[in-house]
């Protein structure tokens, strides 16, 4: 590797202020020109912009880089804000406090704290060792997967950012009263043995010292791991969504998911529990709903069903959970997300 | 050196055990890789998010997959 090209790759560590200030001024100037830039595109081809082709380019050409850009910039910002809230941090702010409001903080950190699904598990039980109480856990490990950046910015991107917002006040309400209940219950001899017998752990944790720079760092590896997991869903949801934007006919969905089938709601939900995707893979899905009528509470409620409840997840969870304690979990949940999709069907 | 990748199986634990043995080889340290799959065992040394890694006993990083240059100093501290 030449030394100029290490140099360049080494500069945002030197000088991280100076980066993050080119890094958002530059990123701002290249989103203004991509409504101007998509509609010169179109008009360059040999496409008559007002025909279904047109639509459907435009739309397109518009929303791929825009949502792309709009995500890079999100995951980078929370792969920084993660290097804060790690899982020890997480854990010592929870240790030992009262439910209720424990589990408003437990679903907030959920959103910030950096969350693998294959961590589920030595999370849960880091967190009961260090006396975290078992609902606001569970608050937190309803809220870390389904409410995440990557969810609310394709919303926002996608869809606005009243629905996005929906889902990040849904979500967070979801997580904080499933976790309440299932807290109330006092369900805390059905963890498995092994896991009660566990050693106590202390929740302090030593800083690890990082520097901005290393967040900068941090904010990269988080944009190559899951931007470049993602973008083929993003471009598959956004193409499908530019084909029924130019061709579906209106109200082709409308029929069943619409807002006067009672039976959609439910429905949605239980579609979702054997389904697992990331919250990239869904919105393909939800944009194909959303956009030929099915009613907005019905689509939410899918997508937290898809997120929330995923079926690995509870096999995983099986290793530290007994079933009734699995059951009352997806009890408490599902019924979290039905609500919010009945309460919302009715009042929009 | 002893090096234990903790993980339950998923695609990030062996990427990570992957790239400590690509690591290891460009270095040309011998290394003993094992794996903790386990969850017992894993939650024995502490760690809180997988994959995670233990150098000669002492648990280096918990959570993604380092980067090279992370596992770079591993070797380059001790072993």
């Amino acid at each position: 590797m030449s030394t100029l090209t290490s140099s360049l790759q080494r500069w945002p560590t030197r000088r991280p202020v100076l980066f993050l200030v080119l890094a958002a001024a530059v990123w701002w100037g290249l989103y203004q020109t991509l409504l101007p830039g998509s509609e010169a595109l179109v008009a360059a081809l040999p496409v008559d912009r007002a025909s279904r082709l047109g639509g459907a380019l435009q739309f397109f050409l518009y929303d791929t880089p825009k949502v792309l850009m709009l995500l890079t910039g999100v995951v980078f910002v929370m792969g920084m804000i993660n290097s804060y809230f790690t899982p020890e941090r997480t854990r010592a702010l929870l240790a030992g406090r009262s439910e209720g409001v424990a589990n408003v903080m437990a679903a907030a950190l959920g959103i910030v704290t950096p969350f693998c699904s294959c961590s589920a598990v030595p999370l849960f039980i880091g967190f009961v060792q260090a006396g975290v109480p078992l609902g606001v856990t569970f608050s937190f490990l309803i809220s870390a997967p389904m409410v995440n950046e990557v969810a609310l910015t394709l919303l926002f991107g996608m869809f606005g950012w009243k629905v996005a917002l929906l889902y990040l006040g849904l979500g967070l309400g979801v997580a904080i009263a499933a976790g309440w209940v299932i807290g109330r219950l006092k369900m805390e001899a059905w963890l498995e043995d092994w896991v009660r017998d566990m050693p106590r752990t202390s929740a302090r944790f030593e800083d690890a010292g990082t520097t901005l720079a290393d967040r900068i760092q941090g904010g990269f590896a988080a944009v190559r791991e899951i931007v470049g997991k993602v973008w083929p869903y993003i471009l598959g949801g956004i193409a499908l969504g530019a084909l029924i934007h130019g061709y579906v006919p209106e109200d082709f969905m409308a029929s069943f998911m619409g807002k006067d089938a009672w039976w959609s709601v439910p429905l949605a939900v239980l579609m979702g529990v054997p389904m697992y995707t990331n919250a990239a893979g869904v919105i393909p899905i939800v944009q194909a709903l959303l956009a030929k009528g099915a009613a907005l509470g019905t689509v939410l409620a899918f997508m937290m069903s898809v997120i929330a409840l995923s079926l690995p997840e509870m096999i995983i969870l099986r290793k530290v959970l007994k079933l009734r304690l699995i059951a009352t979990f997806v009890g408490v949940v599902a019924s979290g997300i039905l609500l919010v999709g009945f309460v919302f069907n009715a009042v929009l | 050196m002893d090096i234990k990748v903790l993980g339950t199986g998923c695609a990030n634990c062996k990427a990570t055990i992957a790239l400590i043995g690509q690591v290891a080889q460009a270095k040309g340290v011998a290394v003993q890789l094992g794996k903790v799959q386990e969850l017992r065992d894993i939650m024995g040394y502490g760690v809180m998010s997988t994959p995670g890694v233990v150098v000669n006993g002492k648990v280096v990083h918990a959570g993604g997959v380092p980067s090279r240059e992370k596992i770079e100093q591993w070797f380059t501290a001790g072993g």
